[in-house]
């Protein structure tokens, strides 16, 4: 039997050991760290089925939820909000959130974003090059943008984006733990301040201060929000443009294409690209609550249920040549919404609150980026950048350009 | 045809209002809005795709009995 998870050998393609395993259907069984076995879901159906199945809960505080990795033992964890949580709570939550991430609101943040980024590539040509594009470019980006959104001041970058890394790539769960009450304790101090602010002060978290009441919002739930945010909101973005321009870098008649591209291209080019950087790895993590029959097989109640988004997003049945990246594959019906197939955001209630935010904000970032220094190229070949290993989701440590 | 938004389902995802802006908006509150409710059939492949990657399952359509073509999924 498989062990999961495998690294990746290449930065954009899922690893050989997962290549193999979807050849042979849609559900697989898999063993994790700990010699448990749970369901890893390579067929897109298949997983689009499972992800939006009432009888598969989210909760990580059952019990019987899979731990796929050691550090998700950490009691910071157990119960995440809004993706850890199942529905009545989830959907309270969730749409106390909607206003703030919806798509109206994006459109309104993303002058302000554009402007940002042009500063961070004003800064990189001023000083020339060489750069290393994570702490220059990809990681200052969402971090600025969700610092704003939410009202966490961003002065305190350094530390909440080094406590999230730790908390996100802890080896186990005693050193995942130390970095989450880290960043717990500092969301604590920050709610307080917002809590005696006549009005609530700046941004989300402000505003979400002045409706704590006992019921639908206490206040640890938004202190659970708060860090559910804040985590979610900096690390798989940044990692996303990072990984995103190592795939436009390294396929240059795609980076030809994007340039030649009409604006209205751009955003179905985008959604390929979260097709194939795949940067979570996983589109949800469930356990069943009830028997459930799938493709042939039983999924029984109280197994864990994977579903991998780099392989459903390689399902022959939906895409043609699914390993090949293609920023013009979804050309035709849907305008902007032609390429939003894949599950790299999940499915569900739980698919990704804050996508169109992130769609937005890497549009911005590989546009701006390729127009302003046409001649950026990798400064380590793409087999020999420093890559996160040994867990889900991928990521480079550092990633050296020059132009 | 006429189209239907579940707001007791919809997640904001926003999917449909990217998909077919014409049928599609959201209100204040982020949750779906349906601005045209009986588009004409021109709309149809769009409205599907919008039905097809709403995750919460929010959205439906029902056709009138004398549209041509077969129902949709």
């Amino acid at each position: 039997m498989l062990s999961y998870p495998q690294d990746r050998t290449c930065p954009y393609q899922p690893s050989p050991g997962y290549r193999e395993l979807g050849r042979s259907g849609p559900l697989h069984k898999v063993r994790l760290w700990d010699g448990s076995t749970i369901w890893m879901v390579t067929g897109h159906a298949a997983g689009r089925r499972l992800l939006a199945d009432p009888r598969l809960s989210a909760d990580r505080s059952r019990p019987d939820f899979p731990v796929v990795l050691p550090r998700f033992e950490a009691p910071i964890f157990k119960p995440i909000a809004i993706i850890g949580f199942d529905p009545p709570v989830h959907d309270v939550h969730r749409r106390m959130l909607a206003p703030d991430f919806s798509l109206k609101h994006v459109r309104e943040m993303r002058d302000e974003v554009v402007e940002l980024t042009g500063r961070l590539v004003d800064d990189m040509l001023r000083k020339g090059p060489p750069a290393e594009l994570v702490e220059d470019f990809a990681l200052p980006i969402p971090s600025m943008v969700i610092s704003q959104l939410l009202g966490v001041p961003y002065e305190d970058h350094v530390f909440f984006e080094e406590k999230t890394v730790g908390l996100l790539q802890a080896k186990d769960a005693a050193g995942a733990e130390a970095a989450g009450q880290a960043l717990w304790d500092y969301l604590d101090e920050l709610i307080s301040a917002k809590e005696r602010t006549p009005g609530g002060g700046e941004g989300v978290l402000g505003r979400l201060a002045g409706r704590i009441d006992d019921r639908d919002l206490t206040r640890e739930d938004l202190l659970r929000i708060a860090l559910a945010l804040l985590i979610g909101g900096h690390d798989t973005t940044s990692q996303m443009i990072a990984l995103g321009v190592v795939t436009l870098l390294e396929h240059p008649d795609q980076l030809a294409a994007w340039r030649a591209a009409p604006p209205e291209a751009l955003p179905a080019a985008v959604d390929e690209l979260l097709r194939m950087v795949s940067v979570t790895d996983v589109s949800g993590v469930r356990v069943a609550t009830e028997d459930i029959e799938i493709d042939g097989e039983v999924v029984r109640a109280g197994e864990g249920v994977l579903v991998s988004s780099s392989m459903t997003n390689r399902d022959p049945e939906v895409y043609e040549d699914p390993y090949t990246f293609d920023i013009h594959r979804a050309a035709g019906r849907g305008g902007a919404a032609s390429g939003r197939q894949h599950l790299t955001f999940g499915f569900g209630i739980h698919q990704c609150l804050g996508q169109n935010l992130a769609r937005m904000e890497l549009e911005v970032a590989f546009s701006t980026l390729f127009d302003r220094i046409p001649g950026l190229r990798l400064a380590t070949p793409a087999g020999e950048l420093p890559a996160r290993s040994g867990g889900t989701m991928q990521g480079v440590h550092r990633l050296p350009v020059e132009w | 045809m006429r189209v239907h938004a579940d707001r007791s389902r919809c997640m904001a995802a926003g999917h449909c209002a990217v998909t077919v802006p014409g049928v599609f908006d959201h209100g204040e509150d982020g949750l779906v809005v349906v601005t045209d409710e009986k588009p004409g059939e021109d709309y149809l492949e769009e409205i599907e795709l919008a039905v097809d990657l709403c995750p919460s399952r929010a959205l439906s359509v029902t056709r009138d009995q004398h549209d041509s073509s077969a129902p949709p999924k």
